[in-house]
């Protein structure tokens, strides 16, 4: 077998360059346990956030040949044999050094979720439905490793955005939360107005890109769009409301959250 | 049943600020993906283009697209069905006609609707914005434009009327269905049997049932609204019947466009006579 090649962007915030590395093919070797052997070896400085090294706790997400990937999922026999490896920080998030990206972005868009509010808690304690309980399941499942944050072109190409946008990690999060039975809140208005629900076209990459296969498009986002058209497009379901009597909640009703 | 008092209040939490800016890591380049990314998006424009500039061919040509008596067989093609104008000739008699006040091809009238079913389509607004629009051409790949907007605006706000266009496409699924059940007919002898033009017609109707109950907002509204399934038990039987289609709904959206184009070129074959529908029984 011929040796390993590696492309791997060094820098920081004040700009930085790809460096080469050359090393001898081992077995079953993830991406990771090269950048390890090149930090033990040739770049001991070389920067890179890792922890569980088997998939679960969404740390070592960087792009390997332009793509976003998990450093410890992606085995080096799954990449084209004797042809260079490409690895480079998340291109959406500020960098911080080498292969290590600032997602504290998605944190702040995480403080902004309006919490689980369930109704006082009745005698007995609260009951679920396996049935709604597995809904929600799927979307629980999201390791935060925010590759999917990362390829929304919304935001990866488009930095103004940010502002407004939630992105596809917390779009699952609302809608995991609007298809609780147990909840109360209202957060139809809120991801239309300011987290940018509209600015998504679906393009599907960041279904595409998720390690634990969630359906983040057609079981989160469309759905929720959906929900969206329920509350402020579709003159049926605005009929229907008045005639049942069924109110609306207001935008400041669905921007709450309760105390810690 | 007694209630004890929930301790939550609400909070205004939602207008955290996030920080912007900072210099990003990695070379300013449109894209490193090495692989053929831009493979998916020309196979895409020329599949849809191709459809495109064949479906306004046959709506316009306002001919050939029926099947009657003379021929002992009763097929019209899905792009002029239903026939309700005073154009068609599919109608036998000029003052059948619903719309008398149409006079040009019938075809025009009626792709609005499965036109802007498919424009609004979830998939296809994934296909043509990617290979079309190119935002963005491909994952991970820059997309082509200075600002966005997506569709919080107009005119692409407006693609929240699909559930609308899906309505409609239940209409003309009904009367397709129609037309494949009348497709056994062969009038003149006055019996019925089945040709390859039943067939087609029928595998037509069929795989638009499975589009239209694939399509997204038809598994929301049988189901996916509802915030609790354990209490409405019957929508969610319809949700658990979707969703499993919904998967498929890409390969519907693919397979139902080649085949409603072929009925319509089959059709248009046997009507010109350059073909005999071959009955099988």
């Amino acid at each position: 077998m011929s040796d390993v090649k590696m492309r791997i962007w060094r820098g920081d915030k004040d700009g930085g360059e790809f460096e080469n590395y050359s090393l001898k093919p081992q077995e079953g070797e993830v991406v990771l346990d090269v950048i390890h052997r090149i930090q033990a070896t040739e770049a001991p400085d070389l920067a890179c956030r890792w922890n569980c090294k088997a998939g679960k706790c969404g740390s070592c997400s960087a792009e390997i040949n332009g793509k976003p990937r998990l450093l410890c999922m992606t085995r080096m026999d799954q990449l084209p044999e004797g042809e260079e490896v490409t690895v480079t920080p998340m291109r959406a998030f500020p960098i911080i050094r080498d292969l290590v990206s600032d997602v504290s972005y998605n944190f702040e868009k995480a403080r902004q979720v309006p919490a689980f509010l369930p109704p006082p808690r009745p005698e007995g304690g609260y009951r679920m439905s396996q049935a709604d309980v597995e809904r929600g399941q799927e979307f629980r499942q999201c390791i935060e490793c925010f590759m999917c944050q990362d390829v929304c072109h919304v935001i990866r190409d488009h930095e103004e955005n940010k502002t407004n946008y939630a992105g596809p990690r917390l779009f699952i999060r609302y809608a995991e939360l609007e298809m609780h039975p147990l909840d109360t809140n209202d957060r139809r208005d809120l991801v239309r107005d300011k987290m940018g629900l509209g600015m998504c076209n679906i393009t599907k990459c960041c279904t595409e890109v998720c390690p634990e296969h969630i359906k983040i498009t057609d079981n989160a986002i469309i759905p929720l769009k959906e929900r969206v058209v329920d509350a402020d497009f579709d003159p049926v379901a605005w009929l229907g409301r008045k005639i049942l009597r069924r109110t609306k909640r207001t935008p400041a009703e669905a921007s709450v959250q309760p105390e810690a | 049943m007694t209630t004890t008092e929930n301790s939550a209040t609400r909070v205004d939490n939602s207008s955290t600020p996030v920080i912007l800016g900072g210099a990003r890591g990695g070379p300013d380049v449109t894209t490193m993906r090495t692989d053929r990314w831009w493979l998916a998006p020309v196979i895409t424009v020329a599949i849809l283009g191709s459809f495109v500039i064949y479906a306004t061919w046959a709506a316009f040509v306002n001919k050939d697209y029926y099947v009657g008596a003379n021929m002992h067989r009763d097929l019209i093609s899905p792009f002029y069905s239903p026939c309700l104008t005073q154009s068609c000739v599919a109608t036998g008699a000029a003052n059948k006609a619903v719309f008398s006040w149409w006079t040009i091809s019938p075809a025009l009238l009626i792709l609005i609707f499965p036109l802007g079913f498919r424009m609004t389509c979830y998939y296809y607004r994934r296909s043509y914005y990617r290979s079309f629009w190119w935002a963005p051409p491909a994952c991970s790949v820059a997309d082509s434009h200075k600002s966005y907007s997506g569709e919080s605006r107009f005119p692409l706000i407006m693609q929240n009327v699909h559930r609308y266009f899906w309505y409609f496409g239940l209409v003309f699924n009904v009367l397709l269905t129609y037309d494949a059940v009348m497709a056994f007919r062969t009038p003149g002898d006055g019996g019925i049997g089945v040709t390859i033009g039943t067939m087609v017609l029928c595998l037509n109707a069929t795989l638009l049932w499975g589009y239209s109950l694939s399509c997204h907002a038809c598994r929301h509204l049988c189901g996916g609204q509802v915030r609790s399934f354990s209490k409405h038990p019957i929508r969610y039987k319809f949700w658990k019947f979707v969703t499993p289609l919904n998967a498929k709904h890409m390969q519907f959206a693919w397979v139902s466009l080649f085949v409603v184009a072929l009925t319509d070129v089959y059709v248009r074959l046997v009507a010109s006579g350059t073909i005999t529908d071959f009955k099988l029984f």
